[in-house]
């Protein structure tokens, strides 16, 4: 960890993920996965990352017959991501 | 240095993400543009038919009074025509113009985003119009120009938390001219022409240049 920088925001997609759900109180699979244009391998395994971590929750529901997954960002998860967007920001300031 | 770049990159990333999943983001500069054009026209066209009717272009229950009931009626059927008119082809422009551009954005048309600003932007909107039709019922000419101008303001106001947030400025200058133009009533025409007709076009030229081009 460099200066608070929160490694498990390192990869850009964890990071798409997290700003997508700071401003959306539940998102589904599919708005998320045309949003950030990756794949749904891609999306999945960095879901379960973040799942791991606590910082997000899944929801589970069904839309009639179809089963719909929906994401949140847990308290702890809003929390690290502000730290990690405050961290970048006082990088920048440094560097300029 | 890299980091910084990289750091930057980020960051605009994750505004960029923000705003695009919780607002709609899409709207088309242009549509402004042939939204105004067409309300000048429209404009035009009506001044045209008051002065044939009316020998004025004061609209109000003074010049009215100097032309029968038939005629009366006409001209009136045939203003909200030409504003119907001027209606439909700015909103098809409208609509056409946004689907373009979401393509651009990789937005969907019809998203709840999209669902959202549509119905912040026409509560507000349907209220002004119909109390309009109102006004007109009860040949309350003058106040017509005022309100419309009024309530579109509010909708945009209403309407901005959804999407580009330069639309609430655009509501809010609406709002004012038509809190003017109740003051120089009969001028209506001209505080039309220029609420919808002359702001819109630059108002879309801003946009366009703001975020469209590219």
């Amino acid at each position: 960890m460099i200066e608070g920088l929160n490694k498990i925001f390192e990869s850009r997609v964890r990071l798409g993920i997290m700003s997508v759900l700071m401003v959306n109180d539940w998102i589904d699979f599919n708005t998320l996965k045309e949003l950030l244009g990756v794949t749904d391998g891609n999306l999945a395994s960095h879901i379960n990352g973040l799942e791991k971590n606590e910082y997000i929750e899944v929801r589970k529901e069904f839309v009639g017959k179809k089963p719909k997954t929906s994401f949140g960002a847990t308290k702890l998860g809003k929390k690290a991501f502000k730290e990690h967007l405050t961290a970048l920001e006082n990088l920048l300031k440094k560097n300029t | 240095m890299d980091n910084t770049k990289q750091h930057l990159e980020s960051l605009s990333e994750i505004k960029n993400l923000m705003e695009r999943s919780s607002k709609f983001i899409s709207l088309s500069g242009l549509s402004g543009i042939v939204a105004g054009i067409t309300a000048l026209a429209g404009a035009t066209f009506a001044y045209l038919r008051l002065n044939f009717y009316l020998n004025t272009t004061s609209f109000d229950r003074y010049t009215t009074r100097a032309i029968s009931s038939t005629d009366l009626t006409t001209l009136t059927i045939e203003l909200i025509g030409i504003a119907a008119a001027v209606l439909i082809i700015s909103v098809s422009a409208g609509i056409l113009l946004t689907i373009k551009e979401t393509k651009k954005n990789k937005q969907s048309i019809w998203d709840k985003n999209s669902k959202l600003l549509l119905i912040n932007l026409l509560i507000p909107l349907c209220a002004g119009g119909i109390f309009g039709l109102i006004l007109i019922y009860h040949q309350l000419f003058v106040l017509v120009a005022p309100i419309t101008l009024i309530f579109y303001g509010l909708a945009l106001v209403n309407a901005s938390k959804y999407t580009l947030n330069d639309i609430k400025y655009l509501g809010i200058l609406e709002i004012i001219l038509g809190l003017i133009s109740a003051v120089f009533v009969g001028k209506g025409l001209l505080f039309w022409a220029i609420g919808f007709g002359i702001l819109h076009i630059v108002y879309g030229t801003l946009m366009h240049f703001k975020y469209n081009r590219s």
